[in-house]
């Protein structure tokens, strides 16, 4: 595995986010919870090789298809 | 109210309380959702059923055409308020967010000692043994007393709740009386308890509830005993069946049971899929306006039977719908609702199914049915009522074993 950075990004929509929790419980290190129990991207959302996977299940497993992975863009 | 004609017809005449339906509703399901993917009764006052997964994700989004007013389908319509999981936009927001605090993956952390400490205790209860009904000597008992902790309730009223919800969410689908009563023994339970907390206010739910306010105005007394209500009934029976739907998977999986044990940082992963397949509640909606959707027309004042378990069991929507895979990876079921009714408790429900089936697993790693037939509860919530299983030589054992 490189160590390269990955360039993706996590991003949760905050319209669409009901506090199902699922992004948080599968990668505690890329989501942060408010008190309400919404979530939002750790700091500016950079997704490092060792949490790309972790990353790819947040997405698939929000019910509310409110996290996303940004590509990096291509040059 | 037994004098039912059966059902002939499941497209046209369904009926979601006939035996055949509770005991295995997932055929009829399959059926519908290809031959009729809304299929519609008269009974009840008339109901739609979309069964798949798309359609009940847009009703679930659309709560302008399909409001909460109404969120249990009964043979008579009773006007019993709850916010907020009766309440629609504009009332619904504030209502929500001065609980979700409350049942935040923060403050649901902090009920997981005590939590563990009821499993433990419910499972030495068993050591000895060499058989019991997962349901009514477990399952049952953990919800009931996490949330009447939550409450401050004594734990020791833990039957007259689930007597309560009986009468609310099962006989009181086709009997109003008995639907008025539990209401009304619920109202003047919590008029007392809040008489209690008024004089002496503690650091429990009720307490908090009692001190809150919505738009600078403490609780009108309607708000916060129908609000008490729904805490109490939702905490209960849906957990509870959750816990036994898993359980009883697992007696009759013996290969699942067998690596759950053997791989208990699996539990969380295989939970989802219990969820998933095994989703204990169905939610329902009343038509507020007229709107086509899945090739079907909705009638003003018409419910909607609105089935997330039959929802998750969408192939359309996941693979190898009808399979349990218990490291299934890719999960966002619907067990917990869609949108901005979001199972409030949603949080605490997984603890609790988490830590119930870690406890039990650790100390009754050996376990199968002791009876052909398994009952289910009808209506609202779907869980086995009762759950005879035997346990395997070694019994239930009497201290967590240590792990390598």
């Amino acid at each position: 595995m490189t160590n390269e950075p990955t360039g993706l990004t996590v991003r949760v929509d905050r319209d669409r986010c009901q506090g199902h929790n699922r992004c948080h419980a599968l990668a505690p290190e890329l989501f942060e919870l408010d008190e309400h129990g919404y979530s939002t991207a750790v700091g500016r959302g950079a997704v490092p090789p060792a949490l790309e996977a972790k990353a790819r299940l947040a997405v698939a497993n929000c019910p509310e298809h409110a996290v996303r992975l940004v590509e990096p863009i291509a040059r | 109210m037994a004098d039912r004609p059966p059902v002939d017809d499941w497209t046209s005449d369904f009926d979601h309380t006939d035996p055949r339906w509770v005991n295995d509703p997932f055929p009829i399901w399959d059926d519908l959702r290809q031959r009729c993917p809304v299929a519609h009764t008269g009974r009840y006052g008339g109901v739609y059923f979309p069964s798949r997964y798309a359609d009940v994700r847009a009703i679930a989004y659309d709560p302008e055409h399909f409001s909460s007013r109404r969120v249990v389908v009964r043979e008579t319509p009773v006007p019993a308020a709850s916010p907020p999981i009766t309440s629609d936009p504009p009332a619904h927001g504030p209502a929500r967010r001065l609980l979700l605090p409350a049942f935040s993956p923060a403050a649901v952390k902090r009920l997981e000692p005590r939590t563990r400490e009821i499993c433990v205790e419910l499972i030495d209860r068993l050591v000895g043994r060499a058989s019991c009904d997962a349901a009514v000597d477990y399952a049952q008992h953990v919800p009931v007393r996490v949330i009447a902790h939550m409450l401050g309730l004594p734990e020791a009223d833990g039957d007259r709740f689930r007597t309560w919800i009986h009468m609310a969410l099962e006989e009181g689908i086709t009997d109003a009386a008995r639907n008025r009563q539990a209401i009304g023994e619920m109202e003047a339970y919590f008029r007392e308890q809040v008489a209690r907390r008024r004089a002496a206010p503690g650091e429990d739910l009720i307490s908090f509830l009692l001190g809150a306010e919505l738009d600078g105005r403490p609780l009108g007394e309607a708000h916060l005993l129908g609000t008490l209500r729904l805490l109490l009934i939702a905490g209960i029976d849906t957990t509870w069946s959750a816990i036994g739907a898993s359980l009883w998977h697992l007696a009759a999986h013996p290969a699942d049971r067998r690596r759950l044990v053997a791989e208990p940082g699996l539990i969380a992963t295989a939970l989802e899929e219990f969820l998933r397949a095994y989703a204990p509640v169905t939610m329902a909606r009343e038509v507020a306006k007229e709107t086509a959707l899945g090739g079907c027309t909705f009638a003003p004042g018409q419910m909607v039977l609105l089935s997330f378990p039959a929802a998750n069991r969408d192939p359309a929507a996941f693979p190898d719908a009808d399979r349990v895979v218990i490291d299934r990876a890719e999960n966002r079921h619907a067990a917990f609702g869609l949108g901005i009714h979001r199972c409030l408790g949603s949080n605490l429900a997984r603890m609790e199914l988490r830590v119930a089936l870690e406890e039990w697993l650790r100390r009754i790693p050996d376990f199968s049915l002791a009876a052909a037939t398994v009952s289910w509860s009808q209506g609202t919530v779907r869980g086995p009522r009762r759950l005879p299983v035997r346990f395997g030589p070694a019994g239930a054992l009497g201290e967590a074993p240590g792990r390598p």
